[in-house]
C-alpha cells in the first residue's frame, strides 16, 4: 500500500523479530466479539490518478469566485491573494511540522508566530495576542468565557447587529453555564443605545462584558465610543469583533479603548475554502495577559545568550493544568496565522490600506448606482465595504442573478447584504445593478413569478 | 536571525492594487472622521524578494514530517500525501464562498456527505458533523451533545460530573470543564488500564459520562472495554471516545461496536492531513442514532432528487461551534486519503502502525525500561534505564540528543502516570530501514548516557539555538516586538 510502504517479505521479517507469526497476532488483546473481519462495503484503494480525477470532478461541480463575480461577505471575503503567499505557505517544512514543542528545531515556526502576534497587536492596537483561535466566532465565544471568569460576573450583552453565525456560536458556548447572554436590539442597523443603557442600568454589576462588532454584520460602523464609555461605567469589559482589513482605515480597538479584540483573519490572504480553514485572532490588554487562552510565543535566550523564541506561559494550558486550564484549545490554526503574516508582509502597510480603500470606493460606487436605479437601503449608517439593500424577494433575486452568472449577496429578511472587495470591478458592479434593477423594477421578477405559476421555476428554465 | 520588522526599509515594497476608474469620493463625507484610524499600522515594508528570503529562511529552521521521522506519541505524525495538498487548492474547493446558493456547491456538499459516511463506517457510528476545527474542539462538542441528551431527558441538573482516567490526554478534563462539567478522575491499575473497582466507586447518578481513549495513552488496549461500557451505561452515563489514538484500531475494531456513544477523530492525525505547525486540524464528531438530533447544525443531507442540501431545521441541535461548516479544506485532504486507501488500505495502515511500534519496542527492550512490557498498539511508553548509582541524564536530555541524529523527539513526560516517560509512535508510513536507523540512534544514546553523559546533557549540538531559558520567557514575558518602525 502506497502509504504503508513495507513490502510483505519485510513485514514477515519484522513479525519474526517481534516474536509474532501474523499481523492478526498484533490484535489478540482486542476481544474477539468486537474484532472486525472487514469494513463494509469492501473497497480497494484508488490509484493516485483515479483519486485525483474523482477529486477534480467534485471540484468542477462547484461555481467559484473565478467563474463569477461574487458579492457575498458576511464574515468571509473574496480579497486578492498575492501569488507569493501560496509559494511560501506551501513549503512543507511549515505544512508538515507539529506544534513547536521542541524549540531548538522549531525556531522558524516560533519566530513566525512571534511576528504574527506582533502584527495582530499592531493592527488591533492591543498589548498581547495569542497564536490564533479556530475562527472569529469561537474566538468571540472564548472572549465571553474569559470575561466572565475575569470579572466574576455572568452576563454578556450581545448586539442584534452581531453576525448571526457568531451569535449562535456564542449561544452554544453559553450552554456551558459559564456565562449567559442578553441581546441588545438594533435601530437603523446600529446598537440601540437607549436599550443598551437601560440594560446596563438594570443589570449593572452583573454585566461581565459588552460585545461590539465593527463594522457590524450589516456593514455599518457602530458608535463605539459611546458603547465603550457606557460599558466602562458599570466596570464591564468591552469585546470588539473586528475585520483585519477594515483596520487599515478604521480606528483600532486599542484606540477606542476596548479590553479584548477578536475577529476572523480570513481576509488576510486565506482562501475562502467553503468556510475554512481560516483563523480566529484574539488580542487583549496587558491586564488580561494571564487570562488569555491559547498558545503564546515569547522571546528568551538560549544557553549561549542568543535570542530565541519558545512557547511560554504554558501554566494556563490544558496539558499542564488539565481541568483548571484557561481553555481546552490545543491545535489552533497555525498555518492560517502564518498565511495572514505572509500576506501582510507581501502587501505591506500601503497595500493593506489600498485594499481597504479600494473596497470602500467600489462599495460607495455600487451604493450610488443602486440608489440611481431606484433602490432603497435598509440603513443609512456609515459603512466601509458592505451594506444592506432593500429587495422584495432576496432568494428569487439571487436566483435571477445566478442565471446571469453573478453570485449575489447574503440573503436577509427583505434585503441583500452586498460585500465589495478590491477585486470587484466597475463593470461587474454595473452588471449587478443592471440585473438587480431588471429583477426588482423591470418586470423580470414578475416574469419569473408567472413562470412559477405555470409550474416551471427559474432553475427549471435554466 | 532578524525579525521581519527589523528588515523594514521604508519605500521598498512595490506591491500595489490597480487603480480603478471610479468617481472620486470624499472620505470626509463617506466615512465620518471619528472612525479614522490615527496610529500608524506599524507593519514592515520589504521588497518581495527579501520577504520571500525571510520566510524561506524561517522554513529552514523548522522540522516537518518531510524532513524526517517524527515519532511523537499521541500525535500520529504520518506522511501527508501531496495529493491532498493539490486537491484542497483546486479552485473548485479553495475559491468557493460558504454562503453560495447550494445549487452552486454540490461538489463540496457531496464531498462532505461522503466523508461523513466513510467516517461513520470506520467508527461504527451513525452520523457525523464535520464542524469542529480540532481534536479538543471535537471533545467540547461531543460533551455538549452528551449534555444536551441529559437535558432533553431532564437529568442535566443532577448529572454534573464527567469521569476521566488519570492517563487521559490533558484536553479531556479541560474540554469537559470548558463545557461546565465537574471532573472526577478514575485511577489506572498496575496493568495501565482503567481500574474497574475504582470506576464502580466513581460511577453514580451524578455522572454524565466517561471520556476514554482506546488504546489508552500508554498505547495499551483497554481489554475490559465491554465491561466499562456496560457499567457506565447502567449508571445512566454515556461513553465518549477520544479518537486521538484511532490509528491503532481503524479497520480492525470500531468504537461504535465497543459501546461508545460519541466519538471524535483527529483528521490531522489518523487521516493524514498535515499539522501545519499547530493547525489547522479538524475534529469531526460522530454519534449513535439516538444522539443524531443533537448534532451541530447545519447538517448535509441528500435530497429526494439526488442532490445535496444543508439542513438547518434541527430543533434539538446544540447549535454551532464554528463559523460555517468546519475546516472544509482539511476535510478535502482526509477524503483524498481515505479514497486512496480504501477499506483494505485503512486496515493495512493500522496493522503496519501497530507492527512498527511493537518492532521498535522489542528492539529497545535491553536499553530502556518498559513500565508495562506487553503487546502495545500504535505507540509505547518507555523510560531511560535505571542505572546503578543513578544518572543525571534524564528523558529531556535523551529527547534533545535525538535531534542530533536527525529525529524529531518523541512525546516526553506524558502520560503523567509514568516517571520520565518517553512516548514513541512511529506510524505506518516509516520503512523498516528508517525504523532500524531510529533504533540504532536510541541504542547509541543509551550507551552515551552510560559512557559520555555530558554529550547527551549538552544536546542538541548542531541546531541554530541551544537549549532555551524557558523560565526567563515565562517570568518576564516578551510576546511581541516593541520597537516602532521608521
Amino acid at each position: 500500500m502506497r502509504y504503508a510502504p513495507n513490502p510483505d517479505p519485510v513485514v514477515q521479517e519484522m513479525l519474526r523479530a517481534t516474536g509474532l507469526s501474523s499481523l492478526d497476532d498484533l490484535f489478540v488483546d482486542v476481544p474477539e466479539e468486537i474484532r472486525l473481519q472487514c469494513l463494509l462495503p469492501e473497497s480497494r484503494g484508488a490509484t493516485e490518478m483515479s483519486a485525483r480525477r474523482q477529486l477534480e470532478e467534485l471540484a468542477l461541480a462547484n461555481y467559484t469566485a473565478d467563474d463569477s463575480p461574487i458579492f457575498l461577505g458576511a464574515g468571509c471575503y473574496d480579497h486578492y491573494i498575492p501569488t507569493a503567499v501560496d509559494a511560501i505557505v506551501g513549503r512543507s517544512e511549515f505544512v508538515t511540522a507539529y506544534t513547536p514543542y521542541q524549540p531548538e528545531i522549531s525556531q522558524g515556526i516560533l519566530q513566525a508566530i512571534f511576528e504574527y502576534q506582533t502584527a495582530i497587536c499592531r493592527l488591533t492596537g492591543m498589548d498581547v495576542a495569542n497564536a490564533s483561535m479556530y475562527c472569529g466566532g469561537s474566538a468571540l465565544a472564548q472572549a465571553c468565557v474569559m470575561s466572565a471568569e475575569t470579572t466574576k460576573r455572568k452576563i454578556v450583552l450581545i448586539p442584534a447587529t452581531l453576525n448571526p453565525d457568531y451569535a449562535r456560536i456564542v449561544e452554544t458556548y453559553a450552554g456551558s453555564g459559564l456565562f449567559e447572554t442578553r441581546t441588545i436590539p438594533e435601530q437603523n442597523g446600529l446598537v440601540d443605545l437607549g436599550a443598551l443603557n437601560a440594560t446596563l442600568t438594570a443589570e449593572a454589576k452583573n454585566v461581565a462584558a459588552v460585545v461590539i462588532q465593527y463594522p457590524n454584520f450589516f456593514g455599518n460602523l457602530e458608535r463605539v465610543g459611546q458603547i465603550i464609555a457606557a460599558t466602562k461605567g458599570v466596570g464591564a469589559l468591552s469585546i470588539m469583533s473586528v475585520d483585519p482589513i477594515a483596520l487599515a482605515m478604521l480606528k483600532s480597538p486599542g484606540e477606542w479603548g476596548a479590553d479584548i479584540a477578536v475577529g476572523d483573519g480570513q481576509p488576510l490572504g486565506n482562501a475562502m475554502s467553503f468556510g475554512g480553514p481560516h483563523l480566529g485572532f484574539m488580542a487583549v490588554t496587558k491586564k488580561l495577559l494571564r487570562k488569555i487562552p491559547g498558545r503564546l510565543v515569547g522571546e528568551t535566550v538560549d544557553s549561549e545568550g542568543k535570542r530565541a523564541y519558545v512557547l511560554t506561559l504554558q501554566a494556563r494550558e490544558q496539558h499542564i493544568r488539565r481541568e483548571k486550564a484557561s481553555s481546552n484549545i490545543c491545535s489552533n490554526q497555525a498555518l492560517n496565522a502564518l498565511t495572514a503574516l505572509v500576506y501582510l508582509a507581501f502587501v505591506g502597510p500601503l497595500g493593506l490600506k489600498q485594499a481597504a480603500n479600494a473596497s470602500h470606493r467600489i462599495a460607495c460606487y455600487a451604493r450610488s448606482e443602486l440608489k440611481k436605479a431606484g433602490f432603497e437601503f435598509q440603513h443609512d449608517a456609515p459603512f466601509l465595504r458592505e451594506f444592506a439593500v432593500k429587495v422584495d424577494n432576496p432568494r428569487e433575486m439571487n436566483r435571477y442573478l445566478l442565471e446571469w452568472g453573478i453570485i449575489g449577496g447574503c440573503e436577509l429578511k427583505d434585503g441583500l447584504l452586498l460585500a465589495f472587495t478590491e477585486k470587484r470591478t466597475r463593470e461587474e458592479v454595473d452588471e449587478l445593478v443592471y440585473f438587480m434593477k431588471d429583477f426588482q423594477f423591470g418586470g423580470a421578477g414578475e416574469r419569473l413569478t408567472v413562470d412559477e405559476n405555470d409550474g416551471a421555476s427559474a432553475s427549471d428554465a435554466e | 536571525m532578524k525579525l521581519l520588522y527589523e528588515k523594514h526599509v521604508k519605500g521598498s515594497n512595490y506591491f500595489r492594487f490597480p487603480l480603478q476608474d471610479l468617481p472620486e469620493i470624499d472620505l470626509q463625507e463617506t466615512l465620518p472622521e471619528e472612525h479614522w484610524r490615527e496610529t500608524p499600522l506599524g507593519l514592515p515594508e520589504l521588497s518581495e524578494v527579501e520577504a520571500v528570503r525571510h520566510f524561506t529562511a524561517l522554513s529552514k529552521r523548522a522540522f516537518g514530517v518531510d524532513d524526517g521521522m517524527y515519532p511523537l506519541g499521541s500525535c500520529t505524525m504520518k506522511y501527508n500525501p501531496k495529493l491532498g495538498e493539490y486537491a484542497a487548492r483546486l479552485p473548485g474547493f479553495a475559491n468557493v464562498h460558504p454562503l453560495q446558493p447550494v445549487e452552486t456547491v454540490q461538489g463540496a456538499l457531496e464531498l462532505m456527505y461522503e466523508l461523513s459516511l466513510m467516517l461513520s463506517q470506520i467508527g461504527g457510528m451513525d452520523a457525523f458533523t464535520l464542524q469542529p476545527a480540532a481534536g479538543a474542539h471535537g471533545e467540547a462538542t461531543g460533551i455538549m451533545i452528551i449534555r444536551a441528551y441529559h437535558k432533553h431527558r431532564g437529568e442535566d441538573e443532577r448529572r454534573r460530573v464527567i469521569l476521566v482516567p488519570d492517563s487521559a490526554h490533558g484536553t479531556n478534563p479541560a474540554s469537559a470543564a470548558n463545557v461546565g462539567y465537574e471532573i472526577r478522575v478514575v485511577k489506572s491499575n498496575e496493568r495501565g488500564r482503567v481500574d474497574l473497582e475504582d470506576l464502580k466507586a466513581k460511577l453514580g447518578p451524578d455522572v454524565a459520562g466517561l471520556m476514554l481513549t482506546n488504546p489508552n495513552t500508554l498505547g495499551l488496549f483497554e481489554t475490559d472495554i465491554l465491561e466499562i461500557s456496560r457499567l457506565t451505561h447502567e449508571a445512566g452515563g454515556l461513553l465518549y471516545y477520544d479518537g486521538a489514538n484511532l490509528n491503532a484500531i481503524m479497520g480492525v475494531a470500531r468504537p461504535g461496536d465497543m459501546g461508545f456513544d460519541v466519538v471524535h477523530y483527529n483528521l490531522h492525525k489518523t487521516f493524514a492531513t498535515p499539522h501545519g505547525g499547530g493547525g489547522p486540524g479538524s475534529g469531526p464528531v460522530g454519534v449513535k442514532k439516538f444522539l443524531e438530533p443533537f448534532l451541530p447544525s447545519p447538517v448535509v443531507v441528500k435530497t429526494d432528487c439526488g442532490g445535496y442540501d444543508l439542513d438547518y431545521d434541527r430543533p434539538l441541535s446544540i447549535g454551532k461551534v464554528k463559523t460555517f461548516y468546519g475546516n472544509f479544506g482539511v476535510c478535502v485532504r482526509a477524503y483524498a486519503y481515505i479514497l486512496s486507501l480504501g477499506c483494505e488500505g485503512v486496515k493495512r495502515a493500522c496493522q503496519h502502525a501497530v507492527l512498527n511500534a511493537n518492532y521498535i519496542r522489542k528492539q529497545l527492550a535491553d536499553d530502556y525500561d518498559f513500565p508495562i512490557d506487553e503487546l502495545c498498539k500504535h505507540e509505547f511508553v518507555c523510560a531511560p534505564k535505571k542505572l546503578e548509582g543513578g544518572s543525571d541524564v534524564h528523558t529531556l536530555d535523551v529527547a534533545k540528543r535525538l535531534i542530533d541524529f536527525g529525529y524529531h523527539p518523541p512525546t516526553i513526560y506524558f502520560p503523567l502516570i509514568v516517571d520520565e516517560a518517553i512516548m514513541v509512535e512511529p506510524t505506518e508510513t516509516e520503512t523498516k530501514e528508517r525504523l532500524d536507523d531510529f533504533i540504532a540512534a536510541m541504542k547509541q544514546i543509551a550507551k552515551e548516557r552510560r559512557e559520555t553523559p555530558d554529550v547527551v546533557k549538552a544536546a542538541p549540538h548542531g541546531t541554530v539555538v541551544k537549549r532555551l531559558d524557558e523560565t526567563r520567557a515565562a517570568r518576564n514575558p516578551v510576546l511581541k516586538y516593541e520597537e516602532p518602525l521608521s
